[in-house]
């Protein structure tokens, strides 16, 4: 049987194991070969598993989610050859779900950044063009499922990392709600935001992937049981959706002329099916939103990478013979420099004279932001917006400045700062480039979430290969 | 608000970071235009907004005090840069 793995749906690979038609050795393998292929040219991948004959359908896991006796590194030259004692929560409910390991994919340094450009083994490559990049911090995940690399794989998200690369590259990505997803063995970065999610090549696999990873964990009490099972979308209309579209996140000058007109034709496509559109409005959300989450994501970054000291894992300076100058050489030769200013930012808002001024104040703005949510589901069951302002942009464009970098995730931070669940959705093409739109509900409400995802991706038809690999 | 030399070696300190001099030039300057950025923040009158640490209502999970399984001495020390028996080793001195 040929397997193309371009179209292959991680769906029809489960079934097709399942029966017996398609051994997983057999789909191993064409993995394993569009890797050798293609990934010289991507660098989706930091690690490739070989064929130990196990079972199951391939897996991408994106390389801050710990994966026993493979290496770990979080993208970072500090976990140079780490090797976790014991997999992720996550992994674990994968293996037991009938899913298998493939590789480690790349990430912008402790998934800090919208680009993959941060990582410490170089950037990954947008399959679309090759010169772009192809989103961040999980842009090895994004990549690698829209390449044909892997049917489907798991990535993280603090303030855009799973929806934004899944805009850049065409594919779906859910940012869970807070609390759903085990981060149990995952290299933390901001622990009141991190959460772990599905990327796919369509809805309905992405729904299926989060059925498996979703629910509590006793071993991280932060995560809670769903209210209801994750049911895989049916549906092809939108009667009685409420869709609330918020103008500062469709009117904003930072958005493209190209990226506004593919969302807009999604918009009426959505009342087309029957869905009820109304204009709402988030104005804090967009414009406290990116402070707020600089000051917290940074805070707890500054405390949860201090455990990065030379002493039980990962990288220790050769050049130090006393304990404090150990630390000190380690941190600054095994951390790249986002990770740098992040806890220099991140120490400074959180010390003596400038806490309450700072995280103290950004809390307070969260819970703004919150309400500012809550009030607008009081109307809709569900808010539209662009996933990025942007297409992908070309690789270098924005390094030198990461203040302009860190206006890519405009519009996905307030709602993870929100605590809510967030899907990206393909929408067309600008330029040849991809663009996505990003569904926001409630919390617990991915199921939703799923049903006017996949309404719409009927409706758009939207081709997920990339056009010069078809 | 602009964080001059002395202030950016205190904050490293306190993170544990050695910064070297070309470090301490270009990460400062962009230290200063990210903390301009953020200072936005404080345009907003919150005093009466009670502040958020944690996006669920969720308090004191409690976990049963039941034995089970867990690292072995060996895994624990499995990454560990120098091992002295059973013990982690780092140089001495300092703080």
């Amino acid at each position: 049987m040929t397997i193309d793995t371009l179209r292959l749906t991680a769906e029809e690979a489960m079934r097709l194991v399942r029966e017996g038609e398609l051994s997983s050795a057999e789909l191993f393998a064409a993995y394993r070969d569009a890797i050798d292929r293609h990934d010289p040219e991507l660098h989706c991948y930091l690690h490739v598993c070989d064929d130990d004959g196990g079972e199951g359908v391939p897996l991408a896991v994106k390389d801050v989610i710990g994966t026993k006796g493979i290496p770990t590194t979080a993208g970072s030259k500090i976990l140079e050859g780490y090797l976790p004692v014991y997999d992720a929560t996550v992994v674990e409910r994968a293996k037991a779900h009938g899913l298998r390991v493939l590789g480690k994919t790349n990430t912008d340094e402790f998934a800090m950044g919208s680009s993959t450009e941060n990582s410490a083994y170089g950037p990954t490559h947008n399959p679309w063009d090759l010169s772009r990049v192809p989103g961040g911090s999980g842009g090895g995940s994004a990549a690698a499922v829209a390449a044909g690399l892997a049917p489907w794989a798991l990535g993280s998200d603090t303030g855009g990392s799973i929806k934004q690369p899944a805009a850049l590259c065409g594919n779906v990505g859910l940012r869970p709600t807070y609390g759903t997803v085990s981060r149990y063995g995952v290299v933390a970065f901001a622990s009141s935001l991190d959460q772990v999610g599905p990327v796919a090549r369509n809805v309905r696999d992405c729904a299926l992937l989060y059925s498996i990873l979703a629910g509590r964990d006793p071993c991280d009490t932060t995560t809670v049981d769903l209210p209801a099972p994750v049911t895989l979308p049916e549906r092809t209309d939108l009667h009685g959706i409420r869709i609330g579209v918020p103008t500062e996140f469709t009117e904003h000058p930072a958005i493209e002329p190209g990226v506004g007109a593919a969302v807009r034709r999604a918009i009426e496509l959505a009342e087309e099916l029957g869905a009820e559109v109304g204009e709402c409005s988030l104005p804090r959300s967009l414009e406290y939103g990116v402070p707020c989450y600089y000051l917290i994501a940074p805070a707890e970054a500054s405390s949860n990478l201090a455990r990065y000291d030379g002493v039980r894992f990962g990288y220790r300076t050769p050049n130090a013979t006393e304990r404090l100058d150990m630390y000190k050489r380690t941190r600054d030769e095994g951390f790249g420099d986002e990770p740098k200013r992040r806890i220099l930012v991140g120490t400074y808002a959180l010390s003596a004279g400038y806490y309450d001024a700072y995280y103290g104040q950004a809390q307070k703005v969260r819970t703004v932001l919150i309400r500012e949510h809550a009030e607008a589901f009081e109307r809709f069951d569900l808010i539209l917006t662009p996933t990025s302002p942007t297409v992908a942009f070309e690789l270098g464009a924005k390094t030198a400045d990461p203040l302009a970098m860190y206006l890519n995730d405009l519009l996905t931070i307030p709602s993870c700062m929100a605590g809510l669940p967030g899907l990206n959705v393909p929408c067309g093409l600008s330029d040849g480039l991809p663009v996505g739109l990003q569904l926001i509900g409630p919390q617990f409400s991915e199921n939703r979430l799923f049903e006017v995802g996949y309404a719409l991706e009927q409706a758009l038809g939207f081709d997920p290969v990339p056009e010069r690999m078809r | 608000m602009a964080i001059d030399r002395e202030q950016l070696l205190h904050v490293a300190h306190l993170a544990r970071l050695e910064l070297r001099d070309e470090e301490l030039e270009r990460l400062g300057a962009q230290l200063n235009d990210i903390l301009d950025a953020v200072s936005k923040v404080s345009e907003l009158d919150l005093s009466d907004v009670p502040a958020t640490s944690h996006p669920l209502d969720v308090v004191n999970v409690w976990g049963a005090d039941d034995p089970r399984p867990c690292l072995t001495v060996e895994e624990a020390l499995a990454n560990a840069p120098e091992r002295e028996g059973g013990y982690f080793k780092v140089p001495p001195g300092g703080s």
